[in-house]
């Protein structure tokens, strides 16, 4: 096969240095009962071209956001890219390297990384921030329970419902096998989290308290009021940011109370790729960093007095700690921790305010339009929002959506998909935009919402 | 190297003077204030007030963050890039990571468009070409390993390992009582016992044979009814092949509980052996060891896990189902765990990984052959030189130690560094744990018999260095962008409170 480099008469060559006759000498061990005499069940072996064409064919049966208006979101939203990150993203030398374990021979990964954690850190307005984490969701659940590893003893998280409602659901998922409660709080009619309901759920047994800003509904929350609460019984708070563009208009997590902020960078030149790869992040402050899961670099210099830097406060992780350690993450997300910060870097101070400028704008306008519509259709909550927002809709969503997919718009998110059985958001449409949505799709969408 | 007088130096000088010039540093020591890198569109919609629209929430400004120019971001990645070594650099020994060549065709099918510019949650009439990937993989991965159903959900290998254990867990939990213990050999992924531990399991430890196998009477003594599962892993860390694997099965299995198996040396036998035929319940496969997708400097991999019938109830949601002609994501699993992340998993993965399998089809058994034979070449050529302290058959991988070394005061870090001197990434080390002074060698199906040579010559040559010229291995690397760091140091300093600026990341202002 092409990627095996042998000639027949090199791999004869290996066998007879290595002292057998045959490939099936090598597996001796293996018990005969279960060894193949077959090869699989699987095609023959195709060329580039055959290959290429088959997946070519497969791409071509999706809907691509390239050429189609989209008003897609729920944590995650397609901005631009800068063309220089998917090019240099691609050297080998980045994408074919691993885990930075030796760094004398990784100082480029390893440079990267904490130029990540610093943007995350920046970002946010936290101290400090991992080398990232698998994805938004996993990093949810790793901030709740670095928070009970923090406060000791307790056993209650209280949750607000304004959070991502898979980002949830992994939560249930993970802390299925610990004696926690997991208590969910409401949004009030603003869209917002309730305030009320919020403080009355949290007790001297509460270990964290989280909510998410801005929220699935696309209001924003304040961390102020979460992060009161769960001070105010000992707990931490623990705020989800999973678009990271509302931090160039809005005050970080950090500056408003939260101890950790976990959630999803991929809004930073990670392509939407149906969901995955993504890049997640988690930052806390300095006092509880002996805590935080995954990997860290640190930065030092070598006996020359050189500037490097470096994997470190390991002794937390998996491979010398098993199974006391804080996490049993291994890997990080490496690449698309790149590409975020490749991103930051090329957009920099003022394109990331420019363009979250440009998101919430045209949100605005959008929803000055869904309001300027006479019909059955309204802004579904008062509260502020930045790039999303949720549309109460009189007509079935699914009618909405179809007329929209008429005229190639893909027309948001039903909340009855994202939140199923939610009480009230059965006739909700979540719409969000980027830099990248024209106004011209956006007046469409509008126009579909006035045909009826 | 040329003989033309006035060019005295190799052209390895130019990288040299450019070191020099511009020393390891990040965007963030060398401020550029005012320059910019991107050009948005006119704004063409009436611009928003963000300072009235959020008030006393307002942020004016992102202070500390970076201000650069194209120019200046594409030299300084760039610059960051060459100083990484890489699969594309030389044979990449990290035993147990399969380094293995990551073919560019993998790499064009993840980014066509129609892949890589698609949303989750796009209609599933719209993404019938995505659902189809995910279906033909999980198809492939049936056909490899026999399992019943196969979840492409998880986002990595340690995450497959914790839905495993969930699964694990719910399926005792089903029958009435989930059972306290998982038992893990001593040779064992660092990830297993933490896995265990975060499905609520207590992790027993069993002690390998002097084979370096499972001890069966080991595991005798420590299978009962409170067992949940036995994590191993074949062939496991010391590359060794657990030849009583049909009798594992059947002890762990007649106590009601499961065998887990870490597919992370899956690509000693893809192909060759099916794990469901072993006995095997379940298992997870990394997709970026066994079917090639990058390791991108630590991720994104893909940690797919396959399980027999009796474990698919309790699957993550949604799978993808085929019915008649149409894929649909089934969400409604009652007895499903839930959800191991976001969305359906690293689709991106996915389609790297499917590329790669179509393009082995049948074919693939000879991944398994070619790495297994680099191996026992490797084992055969250095043996002379390294200590081996189990000497089973090896399969993917052999693990030396440096007990030869020692009496010169040398350790395997000094020749895992010395190593970097010749041109190669050095072996993992100090792993597993049962081998002291552990060098764990995993060249890969994918290295020429040139580039194995090389590098059999170059541990041969270090083995001789540390007789004749300790102090020469003692302190290297002798040649790379940084000298070896003192890590305790930095470990000590990153620990102090309040140090988070500028050891973990950049200050501000």
């Amino acid at each position: 096969m092409r990627y095996i480099p042998h000639s027949p008469e090199e791999q004869a060559a290996l066998l007879s240095a290595v002292g057998v006759r045959s490939v099936d000498e090598l597996f001796a061990t293996v018990p005969k009962e279960v060894l193949l005499r077959e090869p699989p069940d699987l095609p023959p072996p195709a060329s580039e071209i055959e290959v290429r064409r088959a997946m070519g064919e497969m791409a071509s049966r999706n809907a691509n956001l390239s050429e189609w208006t989209s008003l897609l979101g729920g944590g995650l939203y397609a901005h631009h890219t800068p063309a220089f990150v998917p090019q240099l993203l691609s050297r080998g030398e980045f994408l074919t390297a691993y885990t930075p374990y030796q760094p004398e021979v990784s100082q480029g990964t390893l440079t990267a990384i904490w130029e990540f954690q610093s943007h995350v850190a920046i970002l946010t307005e936290m101290d400090v921030a991992n080398a990232s984490m698998y994805e938004g969701a996993s990093a949810f659940v790793e901030a709740v329970l670095m928070a009970e590893r923090l406060t000791k003893k307790r056993s209650k998280v209280v949750v607000s419902k304004g959070i991502h409602p898979e980002y949830r659901r992994c939560l249930r998922t993970y802390l299925a096998n610990f004696p926690f409660t997991i208590v969910e709080v409401p949004v009030g009619e603003g869209g917002a989290t309730d305030a009320a309901a919020l403080a009355k759920a949290v007790d001297d047994t509460t270990f964290a308290v989280a909510v998410q800003s801005p929220n699935v509904l696309g209001v924003v929350e304040s961390w102020r009021t979460a992060a009161d609460a769960a001070h105010a019984n000992g707990a931490l708070a623990v705020g989800v940011v999973n678009e990271m563009f509302s931090l160039a208009l809005l005050k970080g997590p950090g500056a408003e109370g939260i101890d950790i902020a976990a959630g999803e960078a991929a809004s930073f030149g990670v392509p939407p790729s149906f969901g995955g790869p993504l890049v997640g992040f988690l930052a806390c402050r300095d006092a509880m960093k002996r805590q935080i899961p995954g990997r860290l670099v640190g930065r030092t210099t070598d006996a020359n007095g050189k500037t490097a830097f470096c994997l470190t406060l390991s002794t937390r992780e998996q491979h010398i700690r098993r199974e006391k350690a804080t996490s049993n993450i291994c890997t990080n997300q490496g690449l698309f921790a790149l590409a975020a910060t490749m991103t930051i870097s090329i957009l920099g101070k003022q394109g990331l305010r420019e363009t979250a400028l440009q998101c919430l704008s045209k949100a605005e306008y959008l929803k000055a339009g869904v309001r300027a519509i006479p019909g059955p259709f309204s802004v579904a909550f008062s509260g502020r929002t930045f790039n999303e927002f949720a549309i109460r809709c009189g007509p079935a969503v699914e009618e909405v959506l179809h007329r929209c997919e008429e005229k190639k718009i893909l027309g948001g998110i039903p909340m009855k998909r994202l939140a199923p059985g939610e009480a009230g958001w059965d006739d909700l449409l979540l719409v969000a935009v980027t830099e990248r949505t024209p106004r011209a799709g956006l007046d469409g969408f509008l126009d579909v919402l006035r045909s009826f | 190297m040329s003989d033309h007088g006035t060019l005295t130096e190799p052209p390895v000088a130019a990288d040299e003077a450019r070191n020099r010039r511009r020393p390891n540093r990040s965007l963030f020591d060398e401020p550029r204030p005012g320059r910019r890198g991107v050009l948005l569109p006119p704004l063409d919609v009436p611009p928003a007030d963000p300072a009235a629209l959020f008030g006393a929430v307002h942020r004016p400004e992102v202070r500390g963050e970076v201000e650069a120019s194209e120019v200046d971001v594409v030299r300084h990645f760039t610059r960051l890039s060459q100083l990484n070594f890489a699969i594309d650099t030389a044979l990449y020994s990290l035993g147990s990571c399969t380094m293995k060549h990551n073919p560019r065709l993998n790499e064009e099918t993840a980014r066509i468009a129609g892949f890589a510019d698609t949303h989750p949650y796009a209609p599933e009439s719209l993404s019938q070409g995505n659902l189809e990937v995910m279906w033909r993989l999980e198809e492939a991965l049936k056909v490899l390993t026999g399992f019943a159903r196969v979840t492409l959900q998880p986002s990595a290998g340690a995450n497959g390992e914790l839905a495993s254990a969930l699964m694990i867990r719910a399926a005792h939990a089903a029958r009435g009582n989930p059972r306290r213990h998982i038992l893990v050999p001593d040779s064992a992924h660092g990830t297993n016992p933490a896995s265990a531990h975060f499905a609520g399991y207590e992790v027993i430890e069993i002690h390998s044979s002097p084979r370096g196998t499972v001890d069966l009477a080991e595991l005798d003594a420590k299978l009962d009814g409170d067992v949940a599962a036995l994590m191993i892993t074949v062939p496991n860390t010391l590359g060794v092949f657990e030849d009583e694997i049909l009798e594992i099965a059947r002890r762990v299995h007649a106590k009601g509980a499961y065998l887990y198996l870490d597919g992370a040396n899956f690509n000693a036998f893809v192909g060759k052996a099916k794990p469901a035929d072993m006995g095997v319940d379940v298992m997870h496969m990394n997709l970026h060891k066994t079917f090639s997708t990058p390791h991108g400097g630590g991720g994104p991999g893909a940690g797919p896990v396959g399980v027999v019938p009796a474990l698919v109830p309790f699957l993550p949601v949604p799978t993808v189902e085929r019915r008649d002609d149409r894929f649909v994501l089934d969400h409604d699993r009652p007895q499903s765990i839930g959800k191991m992340r976001t969305f359906y998993g690293n689709f991106g993965v996915l389609v790297r990984a499917l590329t790669y399998v179509l393009s082995y089809g049948r074919s693939i058994p000879e991944v398994a052959e070619s790495a297994v034979l680099n191996a026992n070449y490797l084992r055969k050529r250095l043996s002379p030189f390294y200590h081996l302290k189990y000497t089973e058959p090896s399969y993917h991988e052999v693990v030396f130690d440096d007990k030869l070394q020692t009496a010169a005061g040398i350790h395997n870090i000094d020749i895992a560094k010395r190593l970097m001197d010749y041109g190669f990434h050095p072996p993992t080390m100090s792993f597993p744990l049962i081998v002291s002074g552990a060098l764990m060698i995993e060249p890969t199906e994918t290295e020429p018999r040139e580039e194995l040579d090389a590098f059999a010559d170059a541990l041969i040559a270090i083995a001789k260095e540390c007789l004749e010229r300790p102090d020469l291995v003692k302190t290297a690397p002798h040649t790379t962008p940084v000298t070896r760091l003192d890590e305790a140091a930095l470990a000590r300093e990153a620990s102090r409170p309040g140090s988070f600026a500028p050891v973990l990341r950049a200050p501000v202002g």
